[in-house]
């Protein structure tokens, strides 16, 4: 088992058990300090891939900005652990709980046991039947040509803003819209409307 | 990286949308709820970016980037609705969100 490998694993145990405590916490803070630990993770993960632009992003963007907000949001409202006020609701998640993971964990076995040992394919679908067996990424080539219509993966930023302004022009003006419209929307939830002020008032 | 392949990433993507379904499901808090499906998205990120990057194709990473854009507004959006909320019932639990129940 070589250095990435390792990596691999050490990174998902990273990103997975900070999710599973973040989920299993009883205080909110502390919650929110696992999530910054599983997205980071995360990350990382995207460093393994070579998606080393979507990894900044990441830890910019979720464990920076909206972890922030929701820590925020956390302090703001002063909440405090989940009491024991609703034992019925509880019930009923705890049995919810359990049904859901019973299922993924079929599903997860399912799919662990299907496709570990190398898929015999017959001849007409796919040509390469000997890459199942031991599966090898792509080379990276460093160029930001699009071959055809479709985009050549690549870790540097110059292939991602070539294909966010050729190809994806219109989402991403879709996208700046939806955030503006985001924004408006929180400033109207968040301002007063005239009767909690003269409520404040009095 | 030699003994890993995309069959890992996804079984890693799938175990971290697990983790995030079992959190939206058995948590009561409204915030945590949210933080949850966060962690959801994040598996489907893995998955994405795993996938675009053994069949060499840039177009997975940058739907990434949308989701992640996507997100970032859902949950400036939803924590605004979760305060205006809380100013109109004093709690973010959702056994007090019952307004159907009784």
């Amino acid at each position: 088992m070589s250095g990435p490998d390792l990596l691999f694993y050490l990174f998902a145990t990273l990103s997975v058990g900070g999710g599973l405590l973040m989920v299993l916490s009883r205080h909110p803070v502390s919650a929110a300090l696992f999530m910054i630990v599983s997205l980071v993770g995360v990350a990382s993960l995207f460093v393994l891939l070579d998606a080393f632009f979507l990894a900044i992003l990441q830890v910019l963007v979720y464990a920076g900005a909206v972890m922030v907000l929701f820590l925020f949001i956390i302090m703001l409202l002063d909440v405090g652990p989940e009491g024991a006020k609703a034992s019925r609701m509880k019930f009923v998640s705890g049995v919810a709980g359990l049904i859901s993971v019973g299922l993924l964990l079929v599903l997860l076995l399912d799919l662990g046991l299907e496709s570990m040992e190398p898929s015999d394919c017959t001849a007409d679908d796919c040509d390469s039947c000997g890459e199942s067996a031991a599966f090898a990424w792509p080379e990276i080539r460093d160029e930001t040509a699009a071959n055809g219509s479709s985009l050549v993966f690549s870790p540097s930023v110059k292939a991602f803003g070539f294909g966010l302004l050729a190809k994806y022009m219109l989402p991403l003006q879709v996208a700046g819209f939806l955030l503006l419209a985001a924004m408006v929307g929180v400033i109207i939830l968040s301002k007063k409307s005239k009767g909690e002020e003269s409520g404040l008032n009095q | 990286m030699n003994a890993i392949t995309p069959h890992h990433f996804l079984v890693l993507a799938f175990l971290l949308f697990g983790v995030g379904f079992l959190g939206v499901v058995i948590r009561r808090n409204v915030l945590l709820v949210l933080m949850s499906l966060e962690l959801m998205l994040n598996g489907i990120n893995v998955a994405l970016v795993a996938f675009s990057r053994a069949g060499a194709n840039l177009d997975g990473s940058i739907f990434v980037f949308f989701i992640m854009t996507v997100a970032a507004a859902e949950v400036a959006v939803g924590l605004a609705l979760l305060v205006a909320l809380y100013k109109k019932r004093k709690s973010i639990f959702t056994e007090d969100m019952g307004l159907l129940g009784n």
